[in-house]
């Protein structure tokens, strides 16, 4: 994989739903695809193609068994496919970074703590941690008065901008953005377009689903389909 | 594999069976815990969960297998092999366990003090004060106020005692705690607390711990990995948030897709 930081080889994902009747859903076939450092690759399918399921198939977050997800990972190459959890969950420590759709957190932890989350994981001390969470929770335009609540009852776009948050705040050097910019307003978003050139800028691998033609044109580096990737 | 990522595991089980009569408690039930790694045993009342945990604790007698137990001094031990002196010994030191009901965990008799001070008195602890210390110390740490230290555990709420319970088992400084159903029973909101308590232990002390649990939320939250278990065996193994989002085999999948979605 030269130069890549994220390279996905011939990758194919179908689910087979025992619970109804044992259908088989085949939603990604041989899809390949690079991405090196410093470019963010925009994924730009319609809803239903199988973009999210590409990010939560290379996240290890749905098991793979066709094909290879390759990632650069403490100077050497990593192949999540089939790879054991712990070291899955060591690349995603240390150097896969995934915004999803969704947050989920232990209710009652403070949103603060929350962002600190995967610094802390990572051994960073405590107050260098929370330092840098709240950091970044004031440039993504949380009020401070909320960082020390839990965000289980924020509104869905405060959710969506912790969520943000931190995945931004451990500088991962590869990133998975399904639409970070979702139900943003227009600060926010603002906001989120520096976060993703910045990361660009200090050499992050960027693959991201957005859909918004105006943050898409200010991210993107390469725009991509699914269907050009499966046919390569 | 990284130098981070430690090469042994702590815990390496193999083949563990146990039948009570014709009726199958587990069979042929194998997995590795790994240093600061949190293993989630999820399944059904009567899929065997704590029939494993029974077997590793040496609480139930298996019938074959091997729990082999690399001690903190480096060597390997068989814990299905050891002697009765030598298993307690361990479940006291370098093990613990957290049972269901925190009164089965816990002496009710004495005060909660005495139920945190005990177990490091009898690992040779002697000087009162600094016992008492370390009691009050741990007793802050699950949020049980000092003033609280002289009562019995019977004054306590279920949820109090059983962040006692935690409490008694990680003053000695455990290396493998064994946990089951430690959310059960207790009020969603107590289960909370109880819940972002024993993450932040986990995650300050590095322990390792195996957690049975029927509840795939509580699962989620503070397991790394899970084992799925159905009918006394292990239908399916893997990272948690891929168990729970893209389970393979069918009693998995029907076991997630039961769950109510709040």
């Amino acid at each position: 994989m030269s130069g890549a930081a994220l390279e996905v080889r011939g990758l194919a994902k179908a689910f087979v739903l025992h619970v109804q009747g044992g259908v088989r859903l085949a939603v990604l076939d041989g899809v390949s695809l690079a991405v090196r450092p410093g470019e963010c690759v925009v994924l730009a399918d319609p809803s239903g193609a199988g973009k999210s399921t590409l990010l939560r198939s290379i996240y290890g977050n749905y098991l793979v068994r066709d094909g290879q997800v390759l990632i650069r990972h403490r100077e050497r190459v990593v192949d999540m496919v089939g790879a054991p959890p712990r070291l899955v969950l060591d690349v995603r420590r240390h150097t896969l970074g995934y915004v999803s759709q969704f947050l989920r957190v232990i209710p009652r932890v403070p949103t603060e703590l929350v962002v600190a989350g995967p610094l802390r994981a990572r051994g960073v001390e405590a107050e260098a941690a929370l330092g840098r969470a709240r950091a970044m929770l004031e440039r993504l335009r949380i009020p401070e008065r909320l960082w020390a609540l839990s965000p289980v009852t924020f509104s869905g776009g405060e959710q969506q901008r912790v969520n943000v948050a931190r995945v931004f705040v451990a500088e991962y050097p590869v990133l998975l953005l399904d639409e970070p910019t979702a139900s943003l307003d227009a600060a926010s978003r603002l906001a989120v377009v520096e976060l993703i050139r910045e990361a660009r800028g200090r050499g992050a691998a960027v693959l991201g689903i957005v859909h918004d033609a105006q943050v898409r044109a200010e991210v993107a580096t390469h725009v991509r389909t699914l269907a050009a990737t499966e046919a390569a | 594999m990284s130098a981070t990522v430690d090469d042994r595991p702590l815990l390496s089980v193999r083949g563990l069976g146990k039948r009570y009569g014709t009726q199958v408690g587990c069979r042929d039930v194998g997995f590795d815990l790994w240093p600061g790694e949190v293993l989630g045993v999820v399944g059904e009342s009567g899929s065997g969960k704590t029939t494993v945990l029974d077997c590793l604790s040496g609480r139930v007698t298996a019938d074959g297998g091997q729990v082999a137990y690399t001690k903190a001094d480096g060597s390997v031990v068989d814990v299905r092999r050891l002697d009765e002196a030598a298993r307690r010994r361990l479940l006291r030191t370098e093990w613990g366990l957290v049972h269901q009901h925190a009164r089965e965990g816990l002496r009710m008799n004495v005060s909660a003090g005495a139920n945190v001070g005990e177990r490091l008195m009898a690992l040779g602890a002697r000087h009162y004060g600094r016992v008492r210390a370390r009691a009050l110390d741990w007793l802050a740490r699950v949020e049980i106020g000092e003033s609280r230290i002289d009562d019995l555990p019977e004054t306590f709420s279920g949820g109090m005692q059983q962040r006692l319970q935690i409490a008694r088992n990680l003053v000695t400084e455990p290396r493998v705690v064994l946990m089951d159903e430690p959310t059960g029973g207790l009020d969603v909101s107590v289960q909370a607390r109880l819940l972002d308590l024993l993450r932040g232990l986990v995650e300050d002390l590095g322990l390792s711990a195996v957690i049975v649990t029927h509840d795939l939320a509580v699962a989620r939250l503070l397991a790394h990995r899970l084992l799925v278990m159905r009918g006394g065996e292990v239908v399916e193994s893997g990272l948690t948030d891929q168990v729970l989002d893209d389970p393979q085999h069918p009693y998995a999948q029907l076991l997630v897709s039961s769950v109510l979605q709040p």
